[in-house]
């Protein structure tokens, strides 16, 4: 199979357009995502190749958005819904946790959602007000919807690809700040990726270091860091916060007995909070240090002038790894 | 007849594209008209520097105005000073006349929180970047008035064409009808949100006319006929605080204009419209309408214009130096007004943020 050198934004693009042309129910509607490409460039071309009934610019409203792909999916299209940044997702936050989430329920079954809303999240790309934050427990908290955060190009396209094909709804987020931060290796065809499993990055036996999303980025840099301190952390990305993989994570945990979770969310019922949960539930006794949680601050995401000291930084990760390797 | 009572279809003009009058021109003194032209021409000069202080780096992406002033300007200088304001964000203008400084705008969008601090008197409320979501605060705002007994005062809201397609424009507007507050609902149809243009937002022929489904008035202006503007937000504000008999006091205004530039510097607008458009829309440019009617009537001349400019630049010039001189804001303020006391929680990840940064420094979290 031959391969291309993409960005993750560029592996979104490919991932929608390899599906786009092997399945005609799949439809790719939003905000500015036709003529324009969308503002991260992230459906460019698609309008020129799929034309104005698969590639739809929509009025300015995102509960239209999400609520009209619900419909069309009840009908059996598979409508890949962008919203612009995650922070504009809050308009369709009924339609999202009233129904996507739960229609399958309701009708027991009789009626599904095949359907994925794909949204930039997260920070440190000196944005404005609103369009930096994480979310994504908001989504993680409702039953019936899947999240998914890829953080490599080849996942990008791996998971884009099973969450277009998966019988149920899947949100799917992508960390702007690295849309374009590195290549990787993606394939031309299609391939999947599963949700519901973690990777792990990195071997290693003395922490387990639990990231996702942007912030695998800070965390192996941390990781590489604190070799030269004799330190050798595993680091596994989470890849699908929902379904979470517990498997994964309380086996590497199994391992080292002491866990750092680095997340840009606020650490206030953030995945860390979850994770730790899981350990305590399903590997109390090989525990040997406070799970360490290194997150977003329980405090409004700052103006960009601050938010390099909200985000967690490099330091901050492998003062974290320290305090649980040091307990 | 008041500017209001006619169909929303029918846009009401003042002056033509060469500032020559052709509709009945508003009862405002010379020395407003010609700070309305100050404003204006002060409007465009920030938004020129401001689009290239973000190209050099020195600022983040920042939503441009031009083309917008005569909107911004002719309806703030209708308000009195005990109204308030509800602006999105593209509001620099409209916000400037109402007392909010320039440094602060700057500063909000160098991503510095105190630019949303308003200044003790200024009211206004702060930017609201999700769309359409301030137009139920502005209802809100306007019905506590009524609540309260202070008939002298309305609420202006300012909102794009995008903004009507959003269920936030459909609550705001409807409330409003219901509780019959004292709103001026200004609606800046620039053609364009972001790459979606207006006749895909609504099927409607006109955005005035969705007036009528909520049982207030609609009427529909050239945007960039300053002197129509000034006219229209005029009688909406009298008949909000005093409606006649029979008469509701919110308003719905379209200002029909055009966004000169990108939605913001983030977008490249060649990508989805092209320069004939443009350049129609510029032969409506507010700033010489507006100018050329000042000059004809003698209320300015070449002097005057030059004293303008002159004032004008000196004016942003030293607003930039103030905002790029303004210290840093210090780190630990993140902390401080999520509530009005810190919680026991938020206090040790305060501690624990400043332990990190006496070990580390600055150096520990800044990027690149």
């Amino acid at each position: 199979m031959s391969s291309q050198n993409l960005t993750i934004v560029q592996a979104v693009r490919d991932g929608l357009y390899t599906e786009m042309n092997l399945d005609d129910e799949v439809l790719v509607m939003g905000e500015d995502v036709g003529k324009n490409g969308g503002v991260f460039r992230a459906t460019e071309g698609l309008w020129d190749e799929f034309g104005d009934d698969r590639v739809i610019d929509t009025p300015l409203a995102e509960s239209g958005i999400v609520g009209t792909a619900i419909g069309m999916a009840a009908m059996g299209l598979k409508p890949v819904p962008e919203i612009q940044f995650s922070g504009f997702m809050y308009p369709g936050f009924d339609q999202i946790v009233s129904h996507m989430g739960r229609f399958r329920n309701r009708t027991r079954g009789r009626y599904t959602l095949p359907m994925v809303l794909r949204a930039p999240y997260g920070g440190g790309i000196r944005a404005p007000e609103s369009h930096s934050e994480s979310k994504e427990m908001f989504y993680a908290h409702e039953a019936g919807l899947k999240v998914v955060i890829p953080s490599t190009p080849y996942d990008t396209k791996g998971l884009l690809i099973s969450a277009i094909r998966d019988p149920d709804p899947v949100i799917f987020m992508e960390p702007k700040l690295i849309y374009r931060a590195f290549r990787g290796e993606v394939p031309e065809d299609d391939y999947t990726v599963p949700i519901g499993e973690a990777a792990v990055r990195r071997e290693g036996t003395d922490v387990s270091v639990f990231t996702f999303g942007a912030m695998t980025r800070p965390t192996l840099e941390a990781v590489e860091n604190l070799e030269e301190e004799g330190i050798d952390a595993e680091v596994v990305d989470i890849r699908t916060i929902s379904p979470l993989d517990r498997e994964t994570i309380v086996e590497s945990f199994k391992k080292t007995g002491r866990a750092v979770v680095v997340h840009e969310a606020p650490k206030n019922g953030g995945l860390g909070a979850e994770i730790t949960a899981t350990i305590q539930e399903e590997a109390l006794l090989y525990q040997e240090a406070p799970v360490k949680r290194v997150a977003g601050y329980d405090v409004p995401y700052p103006l960009y002038a601050l938010e390099d000291y909200y985000l967690p930084s490099v330091a901050r990760v492998e003062e974290g790894i320290r305090e649980a390797v040091n307990f | 007849m008041s500017v209001l009572q006619r169909d929303p279809q029918d846009q009401v003009r003042v002056l033509d594209e060469d500032g020559t009058v052709v509709g009945e021109v508003p009862d405002i003194d010379d020395e407003t008209l010609v700070e309305m032209y100050r404003y204006m021409r002060l409007a465009r000069h920030f938004d020129t520097r401001a689009v290239s202080l973000q190209r050099q780096g020195r600022m983040g992406t920042y939503p441009p105005l031009s083309g917008q002033e005569g909107a911004q300007i002719g309806s703030a200088i209708a308000l009195d000073e005990q109204d308030w304001m509800v602006p999105s964000y593209r509001e620099h203008g409209a916000s400037l006349l109402r007392g909010l400084p320039l440094k602060q705008t700057l500063l909000y969008w160098m991503g510095h929180e105190k630019g949303n601090e308003m200044p003790e008197g200024v009211n206004i409320f702060p930017p609201a970047v999700p769309i359409a979501s301030q137009i139920p605060h502005a209802t809100g705002a306007a019905w506590a008035k009524k609540l309260r007994g202070e008939d002298d005062t309305a609420v202006i809201c300012y909102f794009g064409d995008g903004a009507t397609s959003e269920g936030d424009f459909h609550e705001g507007l409807n409330f409003a009808g219901v509780f019959d507050t004292p709103n001026v609902f200004f609606c800046n149809n620039n053609q364009w949100a972001i790459s979606v243009p207006r006749e895909r937002q609504t099927a409607s022929e006109t955005l005035a006319q969705k007036a009528t489904a909520y049982g207030i008035d609609g009427v529909q202006v050239d945007g960039m006929d300053p002197l129509a503007v000034y006219s229209v937000t005029k009688a909406a504000l009298d008949k909000a605080k005093n409606p006649g008999e029979g008469e509701g006091r919110p308003t719905l205004i379209e200002a029909v204009q055009y966004r000169f530039g990108a939605h913001t510097t983030a977008d490249d607008p060649t990508v989805y419209r092209d320069d004939e458009e443009v350049e129609k829309w510029k032969a409506k440019d507010p700033i010489p309408r507006l100018e050329a009617f000042l000059r004809e009537t003698g209320r300015i001349d070449d002097e005057a214009v030059e004293a303008i400019e002159e004032d004008v630049k000196g004016r942003v010039a030293d607003a930039i130096e103030a905002a790029e001189s303004d210290p840093r804001p210090d780190p630990s303020e993140m902390f401080n007004h999520a509530y009005a006391e810190r919680t026991p929680e938020i206090q040790a990840q305060y501690e624990e943020f400043e332990a990190l940064r006496e070990k580390f420094g600055d150096e520990g979290f800044l990027r690149e």
